[in-house]
């Protein structure tokens, strides 16, 4: 018998407004807890809400770039329940008319095809506080700051059917959300989540039960707690069990979903439409200004990437799927003048030591400035690869330019062939028994051998000797020495 | 429309209020009371008739996303239960 | 000096007979002196108004004084005030010094009025006797074997005893109206909108609307110069200009086309009532106006209809009370649930835990269409009755109450009862219309009040047509015997 999995997604993405979506507080990230919750996110008596401008913009944004139908009237509803984190008791949310409707997106899957992915809605909604637990032994601490920022909740149809299929819709929308500037997709600190639902069910049966899994924040947890669930349900039915339709949490530490014991109880929103709140109503000529604005996405981006600087797909698609990433690669390609260069140091050197450190590349010490500047020191011969390489580090540990570093470090790629022939007949003497060997192998093993010599070289001079002339130079003189 | 027991301890307790045991009955009786004094809506037929749910047809006013709030938060906590390290405390959340 | 009209108050003052400190200190005096009998007070706020007083005298000093500078008038205990009590008539906010003024209570401030303290109400506004306040009911100055009328029933038995010379309500389904008229006050609803709510303890955000308690319909218009406008923080307050309310209020009355509902004078009608009634008709036909019987087929469906809709508003209003950032907390809560539950339990009276428990009842699921919308379709009804009709006359007339003034403890047995007091004044709340209540005779030594309800933000006319009613009648002059 085989198994079929089905998996939705239900992304939050926090939008980039400076305000709350109903107040006048900062929704800036990691400020002191509690000084930006304001009375109205604290629901003071009395208070009420005045709707973000910006909110709606982004909103809309969002839904004219996956071509859905934007809604002319939409409504806030209340969705009721108790959590110290939520102020009023009542999280702003919309169920029955979202500002955002039917929509869809494409996903490239690995075999090179794509796939066509149903976006059922997308509605605006306030985010709770934070509950901390650590901080106190028999009591929780709430943090109201992140109360009411705004959320964009993207929900997709069930049109996903493996783990790599979602993180693929999951990185798209992430891609897109970063491009359209709604969105930081700082993943880390929560401002792009996760809920993945997932069943599974014998191929071509009906779908049977399935589990909601909440909050996940990068798309390696995604990925696992998808692969996770599918075995765990499988295991389940196999045995002749049942799944019970449940919100489960996933714990990074154990690689595991668990069921969420006080949220498990049958939960009865009691939606309702806010009457604090009036339908939010807008024309054709906002959506179409807003449409008509619409900064470059993705996927046009991928492909002018491939065209203008005949970057491979996969580079494309990987530089092109977050903005700020984009952006630091045009700057280096044109600066320095060598797209691919530009490519091959961002995806290599860069993205390993801004994965080592955790940083976004918006906060990456190498700016696309910097990076430029080594790579046309490469270019133009004056370091090799090599030592751009401590070129590089020396810049991310303490900054400058790759010229000062270049002077300061007397990294300077050495090119006078005088001064090379000194150093190549210095190890030429000094390493005898290896000339005896090189000398007495055959000659098509010979070219393998001389990588000795180089390193011998490139050791004495400390690296700055030019790559090409030592190889040149030391192959002459070597294979004098056999004839 | 009679309720019992088992229907006010279940709204007493979506609604997160503590009803003494003893006032139940009474409860269940008033409430009852107040679901037949509704009731009387029922026989009227609304099959085309759209939902009011603001006296006139106003548009929601958008507000410009500029801070206008600043941090006041001792002044905010002045009037919590329990606060500690700019934080508000409640019994430990199990989640 | 006291017993007088704000107007003639403010006469007194611009012509130096008295200052405000002194205005103030008496109002103060016979507060202390006499409010023992009829509890209309929650709290005395004697340093703030003294201070006010004197800023007052100073600023008419320099010659800065406005219409309103320097006159005494209190606050329903709703209406939040910064570094004062604000209760709402509930031991849940007994001890919440509230943190920031309502736009209202600002007004008046920048108007420079002295406010005397803040008024007893029904808890939370849930009631029409002012017998649900934690602080005691409130007793009527006609008969203090009466109730005053709720939910403003401090206000209206502060301003009859001559404790105040005028105060603000609030009024979701006749709570300005009915005390006012069991207290032979002027008593003004102001269009809904036309108010902001900003500040207002919510009740029921879509019917919820402040508005003026005084004397004389010349009073409610000065103190409506006040209140009335739009506030960028409640999204419902109408966008429109605010007219000087005092300026046409002598304008005649000839040609007035007056609508007598007859469902307002059903078997539930006190007769006394109706041939009192019936007498100011005429004295409106007197001074110009023609009279026409018109039908509000769906009056008595306003009670199911309210009794849906204010409820459910109101379970959800109601949930921000959790004993987590203000307001009472339970002693020991030994978890989380315990807390909520006993902060709840213990902190509201019988008859807000019976409108939350109704509400969430009629929001859950199963039930929404059947409730809710049912009951916000009914509403639609309601106001289409209404347009109908003011499509046809100017004002509608008709009675405040079914009854006079009745005795404390009459109708707490069962809440319908109590309910069904609100039968000519719930149906104006639905439709969001202007409705006023002005003394227009005595029954049995208790007044009665004539309902004069207008079109869509007409509370110009109302004022004008209740202003010409009290130039032709003294109802409005008489006071409670012995004072």
């Amino acid at each position: 018998m085989e198994w079929e999995t089905v998996i939705g997604l239900e992304i939050h993405a926090q939008l980039a407004t400076t305000t709350k979506i109903f107040s006048g507080a900062s929704t800036a990230f990691g400020a002191e807890p509690n000084t930006q919750a304001c009375a109205v996110d604290l629901a003071l008596p009395g208070t009420l809400p005045v709707f973000n401008e910006n909110a709606l913009r982004m909103a809309v944004m969002f839904g004219t770039a996956i071509d859905a139908e934007i809604s002319k009237v939409s409504v806030f509803d209340r969705k009721n329940y108790f959590y110290p984190d939520l102020p009023k008791g009542y999280q702003t949310s919309q169920l029955f008319y979202p500002i955002v409707g039917k929509g869809f997106i494409d996903i490239e899957l690995e075999d090179g095809t794509t796939k066509r992915i149903g976006v059922t809605r997308a509605h605006l909604e306030e985010d709770a506080g934070k509950s901390l637990h650590e901080e106190f032994a028999n009591m929780t601490g709430i943090d109201l700051n992140r109360a009411g920022t705004p959320l964009l909740e993207i929900v997709s149809e069930p049109d996903m059917s493996s783990a790599e299929e979602a993180v693929a819709y999951a990185r798209k929308i992430h891609a897109l959300v970063t491009s359209l500037g709604i969105c930081d997709g700082n993943m880390a600190e929560g401002s792009f989540r996760c809920d993945c639902n997932v069943s599974v069910r014998y191929k071509g049966e009906a779908l049977g039960n399935r589990t909601e899994t909440k909050n996940i924040n990068s798309f390696r947890f995604i990925e696992k707690a998808i692969k996770g669930e599918v075995e765990r349900q499988i295991d389940i039915l196999e045995d002749g069990g049942r799944i019970p339709q449940e919100t489960r949490l996933y714990d990074a530490d154990k690689d595991e979903t668990r069921s969420m014991r006080s949220k498990e109880e049958a939960n009865d929103y009691r939606y309702f439409p806010c009457p604090d709140l009036l339908p939010i109503v807008i024309d054709d000529d906002y959506i179409d200004a807003i449409r008509n604005a619409l900064p470059e996405l993705p996927d046009i981006r991928r492909i002018r990437f491939v065209d203008t600087y005949q970057l491979s797909d996969y580079d494309a698609g990987v530089l092109s799927a977050y903005k700020p990433l984009s952006d630091y690669f045009e700057t280096v390609a044109t600066l320095s003048g060598d797209a691919k260069l530009a490519a091959n140091w961002i995806m290599g050197e860069l993205s390993k030591h801004l994965n080592q450190h955790d940083t976004d590349i918006k906060n990456s010490p190498v700016s696309a400035d910097q990076l430029g500047g080594l790579i046309q020191r490469i270019k133009d011969n004056t370091v090799s690869g090599n030592i751009a390489k401590k070129v590089f580090e020396a810049m991310w540990n303490e900054g400058g330019s790759a010229d000062d570093i270049i002077e300061a470090k007397g990294l300077k790629q050495v090119t006078d062939s005088g001064a090379i022939e000194k150093i190549v007949d210095e190890v030429i003497s000094s390493n005898q028994k290896q000339v005896d060997q090189y000398v007495a192998a055959e000659p098509d093993k010979r070219g393998k051998m001389i990588g000795f010599f180089m390193g011998q070289v490139m050791k004495v001079s400390g690296g700055k000797a030019n790559p090409g002339q030592v190889q040149g130079m030391m192959k002459q003189k070597l294979d004098a020495l056999c004839s | 429309m009679a309720l019992n027991r088992t229907d006010v301890e279940k709204i007493a307790h979506l609604a997160r209020l503590q009803i003494d045991d003893n006032d139940v009955p009474e409860y269940a009786q008033n409430l009852s009371n107040i679901l037949d004094l509704i009731g009387q809506m029922q026989n009227i037929d609304t099959s085309d008739i759209e939902p009011l749910a603001h006296p006139f047809d106003a548009v929601q006013r958008l507000r410009a996303d500029k801070i206008t709030e600043l941090n006041q938060r001792e002044h905010l906590q002045s009037v919590a239960p329990a606060v500690a390290n700019g934080l508000f405390l409640v019994p430990k959340v199990i989640e | 000096m006291l017993n007088k009209t704000l107007a003639e108050l403010a006469k007194g003052l611009e012509q130096g007979e008295f200052s405000s400190v002194e205005l103030t200190q008496a109002y103060l005096e016979r507060i202390k002196n006499e409010d023992s009998k009829y509890n209309s007070f929650i709290t005395v706020t004697e340093e703030l108004a003294l201070q006010q007083a004197t800023a007052a005298d100073t600023s008419r000093a320099a010659g800065n004084a406005t219409a309103m500078t320097g006159l005494p008038i209190a606050h329903k205990d709703i209406f939040c005030t910064e570094g004062v009590r604000t209760s709402a008539g509930s031991k849940m906010l007994d001890n919440f010094i509230s943190p920031y003024d309502a736009t209202v209570v600002r007004k008046f401030n920048a108007a420079g009025t002295v406010t005397l303290g803040k008024t007893n109400m029904d808890e939370f506004a849930m009631g029409s006797s002012n017998e649900s306040s934690f602080y005691g009911p409130t007793r009527n100055p006609w008969d203090t074997d009466r109730v005053p009328g709720g939910s403003s029933g401090g206000s209206a038995a502060a301003i009859a005893a001559g404790l105040t010379p005028a105060a603000t309500g609030t009024d979701t389904g006749g709570s300005i109206r009915q005390p006012a008229a069991f207290c032979n006050l002027t008593g003004l609803k102001p269009t809904y909108g036309r108010v902001s709510r900003y500040g207002m303890i919510a009740y029921a955000s879509s019917l919820d609307q402040g508005g003026p308690m005084a004397h004389t319909a010349e009073d409610a218009a000065m103190m409506m110069n006040v209140m009335a406008g739009t506030d960028p923080l409640d999204s419902t307050s109408a966008e429109r200009n605010v007219p000087d309310y005092t300026a046409n209020l002598d304008a005649p009355l000839t040609g007035l086309k007056i609508g007598l509902p007859k469902e307002f004078f059903s078997a539930r009608l006190d007769p006394a009532m109706a041939t009192l009634i019936q007498t100011a008709v005429k004295e409106y036909e007197a001074l110009g106006a023609t009279i026409k019987e018109v039908s509000l087929p769906n009056t008595a469906l306003s009670v199911p209809a309210y009794y849906i809709i204010a409820p459910a508003e109101a379970s959800s209003n109601l949930s921000r009370f959790d004993g987590v950032r203000y307001g009472y907390r339970c002693e020991d809560p030994k978890d989380l649930e315990d807390m909520y539950k006993r902060t709840r339990g213990e902190g509201f009276g019988s008859e807000v835990k019976r409108r939350i428990m109704v509400g969430t009842y009629a929001l859950s699921e199963g039930f929404y269409d059947a409730y809710y919308k049912k009951a916000q379709q009914i509403r639609r009804l309601i106001q289409q009755d209404f347009i109908r009709v003011l499509s046809e006359v100017d004002v509608i007339m008709g009675p405040t109450t079914p009854t006079p003034a009745f005795k404390l403890g009459e109708k707490t047995s069962d809440p319908v009862d109590m309910y069904m007091e609100d039968i000519f004044t719930l149906s104006l709340n639905l439709a969001g219309l202007p409705g006023m209540s002005i003394p227009c005779g005595m029954t049995n030594g208790l007044p009665v009040g004539l309902q004069i309800i207008g079109n869509y933000f007409a509370e110009e006319k109302l004022l004008n047509v209740a202003h010409k009613f009290q130039q032709a009648t003294d109802w409005h002059t008489l006071k409670p015997a012995g004072l």
